[in-house]
């Protein structure tokens, strides 16, 4: 019988190419920068966030989840077992049937992914992966048929040399794919890097659902601020990349790729498997890059990323939402990459585009990205006496009032929350003139060291005074104290407005009557939602006042973008739509009338589209209409009149 | 692009200063200054400062990409156009390019036409563009207001103040800035006597005239802000014989004080 020794031989070939593929592999991930991890702990908890954070996610679909449990697990357990049987020649009836089952279930969850594959959605990626289940398919059956003797279900030798041979090429083709492919760049190669890569995630906090999602700061000493090349990424980023599996929910999910903008998270990654290997995008079997063809793009480990891999304006069309990383089954992190590779465009090109210099500009000379004058900070709240920190030194609340002070409409914002902290006597103070811009936009701009010294200075003043909490209504800013000043010595906590509020209401300090008015939709900012995990505080704000949702498709984790965020109204990269106008129509096929937000960001966006549309609303302002004011307020506001008494 | 690669060009940048916030910066017109330099002969281009080596703004003249940005080392109260002139007619270069005024200290303008006289060369004064350099002669465009243009010629070497209406300088980046050598050159100091009798204060801001509106409709407003202002005197001397224009100005001279 051939099989009886070929089987083995083969097995074993393949198991040393796979060695030499993957210590390649590895040699390509090692030519990253070093970047620090957990070695141990981290193999020791991948099977657990395989098997939990990662199914969490892929959970979300439960064709596939069932599918890749059935697919993946069958086909673990029949490698270990056909090791075990094949190429160790162990004979038990107890490896054997085990290995048959496991192949039925490979075989099972092989059809299903047979059947996805027939019409599959414009997010999935052809070329080779089509003919994965096709492989898939034929390992398992292979393995059934070659195992069927060791269970002794049918004699030695049967059917000859003709069914050996047509079952070695089965054995060479399942195993050139599954084993030989998984380190040589085949689809499988997800199953090698993508474990590796969930073992040594440079974000480990994610994992046992926990969240990280503060960017990391740039050593501004570096000799290069940035990535330029694919080995500036740090090695277990370039891990990171190998480990896609062409999915395409990151594309589906992309607001700027809906919108027409020249960015596609899928095939960007791709990209930069392209740069870590060396190579051209000829072969990319997904939906390229809008209005850019496919065929252009070379890059290779060393050779810089911007100039013929990626165009500049794919880089500057994100609007880090996080939507593809947060669908993302692989835990990959477009967005880190995206900034990181801005940085090296404004840390050592000077290449932002659009305003971007300009607001750069206007960040380094008045702190505020629209270069008003830094001493008309609390203009907005000349009539609101409010106390300022470097009067009073110690207040219970800090309110940061952010950027919008310069901005009308955000004012009405400003104005209603104030409304509501008066109503309900809180003890709060803001830092008028000494507060700064916090560096959200200079940092996705990619100017890293604006944004340090932004932080380190808006750090230094609040470190003068004494306060419990920061609240603020504007979620980027929220986002920037609350993940990213950490790295600079500024440890706070921070409330967004609507987590306040509610908190407000639920302790009784204020009152809310009904909302009057039509139907009303909620639009979760991303820096709030999916960067801060604060789904719940405004729902139950905005029941509270009477309000029943009729959520978008799009909403809580899977929010859609406005359009506002990481710049992106600066650098203005142009598309076929805008974005503020999908999410438009989102809310419209709701029926609501009103759009309730919790950004002024968003709220500028969405406004921005052309009207007839449904009314824009912070839930501040929603609040402070809706907010029954106690009589024991009567004597403050008389108070108040008395100021104002006539002289002459 | 005018083809000066073999030109020596210097440009002259000051500290400037925000008009909003005070804080010290690249000055706008120095920026492109240097910017109008950089597109003629590229990384060549010598940036030159008479002042403090230390000053940060500085480091965003050299992050617009420049290898080295050299400074005569100048204390706070002496007069940079006597150390530059004095640079100048050593070094020699073919073209000098300045700021038409500073943003910050004496403001005067007065830079780039001392050293035009200390120099002996011809001074083009608010430049758009250099767009032709050929046989020692550059073909250039003067900003006029209102948009308008003046094609003129100069033999080099020259001296020009570039204009607001010059290319916006490039994006300054951080990471050259830092690494750019800024080289300290020692130099005699002249104390600028004039300035120091000089008494500063802040301005005082002075009340603005209530504008009253007119226009009635969108339309009359838009005709307002774009018309051209009619200038009320004036007239126009064209082909007249020569003795009778320069008569016209003679009176016009004495009429208006300038001449007794």
């Amino acid at each position: 019988m051939i099989l009886d020794w070929l089987l083995p031989v083969l097995l074993l070939s393949v198991l040393a190419l796979a060695l030499i593929g993957a210590i390649r592999r590895i040699s390509l991930w090692r030519a990253g920068q070093p970047s620090p991890v957990d070695f141990f702990g981290g193999l020791k908890a991948m099977p657990r966030r395989y098997l939990v954070d990662l199914h969490h996610v892929v959970e979300r679909d439960k064709y596939m989840s069932n599918t890749h449990v059935a697919t993946a697990g069958g086909f673990v357990l029949s490698l270990v077992l056909i090791i075990l049987v094949h190429l160790f020649g162990i004979e038990s009836k107890w490896l054997a049937w085990p290995l048959l089952a496991s192949s039925v279930l490979m075989f099972v969850g092989a059809t299903f992914v047979y059947k996805r594959r027939k019409n599959p959605p414009s997010r999935l990626s052809k070329g080779p992966w089509m003919r994965l289940p096709k492989s898939l398919l034929v390992f398992s059956v292979t393995f059934f048929l070659v195992t069927l003797p060791a269970a002794g279900v049918l004699p030695q030798g049967f059917g000859g040399w003709v069914l050996a041979l047509i079952l070695a090429a089965g054995v060479v083709w399942g195993l050139g794919e599954m084993v030989f492919g998984m380190t040589w760049g085949g689809p499988m190669k997800h199953a090698f890097a993508g474990a590796l890569h969930l073992a040594f995630h440079r974000r480990p906090e994610r994992f046992g659902g926990g969240r990280s999602t503060g960017l990391k700061p740039v050593d501004l000493d570096a000799p290069v601020l940035g990535v330029q090349k694919p080995s500036d990424f740090k090695w277990n980023q370039l891990l990171g990349f190998d480990a896609c599996v062409q999915c395409g929910k990151c594309e589906a999910m992309c607001p700027a790729f809906a919108a027409g903008q020249p960015l596609n998270p899928k095939k960007l990654i791709q990209d930069m498997v392209i740069g870590l290997a060396g190579g051209t995008d000829a072969k990319f079997a997904g939906s390229p890059y809008p209005g850019i063809e496919l065929g252009n793009a070379k890059g290779g480990p060393d050779s810089t990323i911007t100039e013929g891999l990626v165009n500049p304006d794919t880089l500057w069309s994100c609007t880090t939402c996080r939507a593809c990383v947060e669908e993302c089954p692989m835990m990959i992190e477009h967005v880190d990459a995206i900034v990181d590779m801005r940085r090296f465009l404004t840390l050592e090109k000077g290449n932002t585009p659009g305003k971007g210099a300009e607001t750069l500009d206007n960040l380094i000379a008045t702190d505020n990205p629209n270069g008003y004058e830094p001493g008309s900070r609390m203009n907005w709240a000349a009539d609101q006496n409010l106390r300022v920190m470097s009067e009073v030194k110690e207040a219970d609340v800090l309110f940061w009032v952010s950027d919008g002070a310069f901005d009308m409409r955000s004012q009405r914002i400003l104005r209603s929350f104030v409304k509501l902290l008066k109503a309900a006597n809180v003890d709060f103070a803001v830092l008028g003139d000494e507060e700064r811009d916090s560096g959200d936009v200079a940092r996705r701009l990619g100017d890293d060291a604006t944004f340090q010294s932004l932080a380190k200075r808006n750090i230094a003043v609040m470190n003068k005074y004494r306060f419990k909490r920061i609240v603020t209504t504007d979620p980027h800013a929220f986002h920037v104290l609350k993940n990213e000043y950490k790295d600079f010595g500024g440890d706070y906590e921070v409330l967004h407005h609507t987590t306040f509020i509610n908190e407000l209401v639920k302790d009784g300090r204020i009152k809310l009557g009904g909302h009057k008015g039509g139907t009303v939709t909620y639009h979760d900012p991303c820096y709030l939602g999916r960067y801060n995990g604060e789904y719940d505080s405004p729902r139950e704000l905005l029941s509270a006042m009477g309000i029943q949702l009729a959520e978008m498709e799009r909403s809580g984790f899977r929010s859609r973008c406005c359009g506002g965020g990481g710049g992106a109204p600066i650098t203005d990269i142009p598309g076929e739509r805008r974005i503020a106008d999908m999410r438009i129509e989102d809310a419209r096929a709701t029926g609501a009338e009103l759009v309730a937000v919790g950004c002024q960001q968003c709220t500028a966006m969405l406004e921005g589209v052309v009207e007839p549309r449904p009314e824009i609303k912070d839930i501040a302002e929603l609040a402070a209409d809706a907010l029954v004011e106690a009589d024991d307020s009567q004597p403050a506001r008389t108070r108040r009149d008395e100021l104002a008494v006539e002289v002459a | 692009m005018a083809n000066a690669e073999h030109l020596k060009i210097v440009a002259l940048v000051s500290v400037g200063q925000h008009p909003k916030s005070g804080r010290a910066r690249r000055a706008e017109q120095d920026a492109r200054a240097v910017e109008l330099g950089l597109n003629l002969c590229g990384e060549k281009v010598q940036v030159l400062h008479a002042g403090d080596v230390a000053e940060e703004s500085l480091r965003s003249y050299a992050g617009m990409g420049l290898k080295q940005l050299r400074v005569l080392q100048q204390a706070a109260g002496a007069d940079a156009s006597v150390a530059l002139g004095d640079y100048l007619s050593e070094h020699l270069p073919d073209i000098v390019l300045t700021g038409v005024r500073a943003e910050s200290g004496e403001s005067s303008g007065m830079t780039p036409y001392l050293l035009a006289e200390k120099l002996g060369w011809p001074l083009v004064t608010r430049i758009a563009d250099i767009a032709r350099i050929e046989n020692g002669e550059a073909e250039i465009l003067q900003a006029l207001p209102r948009g308008q243009r003046r094609a003129i010629r100069v033999r080099l070497p020259f001296v020009a103040s570039v204009d607001n209406a010059a290319a916006a300088p490039r994006q300054s980046a951080y990471g050259p800035g830092r690494r750019a050598e800024l080289e300290n050159l020692p130099w005699v100091e002249t104390a600028d006597e004039v300035r120091a009798a000089f008494e500063e204060a802040p301005a005082r801001k002075r009340p603005k005239r209530l504008k009253m509106v007119k226009a009635k409709t969108a339309a009359e407003r838009f005709k307002a802000a774009t018309a051209k202002s009619q200038g009320g005197g004036g007239r126009v001397i064209k082909d007249q014989p020569p003795h009778e224009q320069a008569q016209a100005i003679f009176d016009l001279l004495l009429e208006e004080g300038v001449l007794r």
